[in-house]
């Protein structure tokens, strides 16, 4: 591995981390939502700086080529972002569901409420 | 039959009904004098609202579209917060004849939950291929899950009682099919009783019924997904009472 490989690999985790705090300190992200990029960062950061420790936790888990153990966690770990982002979304569409059933009414009883009123008959 | 009428509010879901909506109104309120009407505009695009309203409905207008389910579920909330025992559900294209409503009703005195079924012998409604093999299938499983004979459990011609109108108005189901065949799963799940009377079904007045063996496909795996999940699903997340 050269240098400038390894300065990248290290680069690019500490970047991730930066947008990830900087979001979350603007309150841009939530806490919940910026759990799993913080355990990416963390990961990428580690296997970063430290290389040894994944050809030592690819030969624990009897992955081959440490390369693989990198794709498997980076593919899983957006896969259960994508996944807590559907449940989000459906959480979201029937809060949304609710008001807007709840407007609907709102609204009729406004306007049963007027033109029960005798002044804005007609 | 009119105390019962006093305490039944009619719910009709229309979406881009604008044709045939203020007919359907004018119909039901000749057909079933003094009786309360509301039309749940499901966010139409033309002038259902309008047309319900110069009819002398009570119509809640949606702001967007959410499927039968969704207008439903406005229907029932109204019934509790504006003191009405019994919902019942009448199509707005005018294919449910509303002389059936007071049998519906007095049919409600010993059920939960009362099914128009289309067919039980009456009118000459006539479904046919994947869709009918669909019907029979959902009807035999829902029946053994209800323990009453069920033959139409598509029918949107429906009398709820106070105590389904409390369980629907905060757990109809809002998916595609489920406000049809989930409701079921869920009524039966919860305990209540349910039970059938035949009615004459007319034909749409607009609009004919797909054919389309893709569509008829999709039909059946749409109606399957929602019968394996209602009965699936965790008994608390019918709990009446609870918050959202």
């Amino acid at each position: 591995m050269s240098v400038t490989s390894y300065v990248f690999g290290i680069v690019a985790a500490a970047l991730i981390l930066v947008v990830v705090v900087e979001l979350l300190r603007r309150r841009h992200l939530r806490e919940r939502h910026a759990i799993w990029w913080i355990i990416a960062g963390i990961l990428a950061l580690i296997a970063g700086v430290f290389p040894a420790t994944l050809i030592w936790v690819s030969q624990l888990v009897g992955v081959e080529v440490p390369t693989n153990l990198v794709f498997f966690v980076s593919i899983a770990i957006l896969f259960l972002v994508c996944l807590q982002h559907s449940s989000e979304l459906t959480k979201l569409e029937s809060k949304t569901r609710t008001l807007a059933e709840r407007l609907a009414i709102l609204e009729l009883e406004v306007r049963e409420r007027d033109t029960s009123r005798p002044d804005n008959e007609g | 039959m009119s105390a019962a009428f006093d305490k039944t509010l009619i719910v009709m879901p229309a979406f881009n009904e604008e044709a045939s909506v203020a007919e359907v109104v004018r119909e039901v309120a000749a057909k079933l004098p003094g009786i309360a009407i509301l039309v749940v505009d499901d966010g139409s695009s033309d002038a259902t609202t309008k047309q319900a309203r110069s009819a002398g409905a009570l119509v809640a207008t949606l702001p967007f579209n959410l499927g039968v389910g969704g207008a439903m579920r406005v229907g029932f909330r109204y019934a509790i917060e504006n003191g009405f025992d019994n919902v019942v559900q009448i199509d707005s294209d005018g294919q449910h004849d509303p002389t059936s409503v007071p049998e519906l009703l007095a049919t409600l005195a010993s059920a939960d939950l009362v099914l128009g079924a289309r067919f039980a012998g009456e009118g000459d409604y006539q479904v046919r291929g994947p869709r009918q093999w669909a019907m029979v299938v959902l009807a035999s499983i829902l029946s053994r899950s209800s323990r009453t004979k069920l033959t139409d459990t598509t029918s949107g011609y429906r009398a709820s009682g106070p105590r389904a109108v409390a369980l629907f108005a905060e757990h109809y189901p809002a998916e595609y099919l489920g406000d049809t065949i989930e409701a079921l799963v869920i009524a039966s799940r919860s305990g209540l009783v349910i039970r059938q009377v035949p009615v004459s079904m007319r034909p749409r007045a607009g609009g004919v019924p797909s054919h389309n063996p893709f569509r008829a496909a999709a039909y059946l795996g749409r109606a399957a997904l929602a019968l394996v999940f209602a009965f699936i699903r965790p008994q608390s997340t019918y709990r009446v009472g609870g918050s959202v």
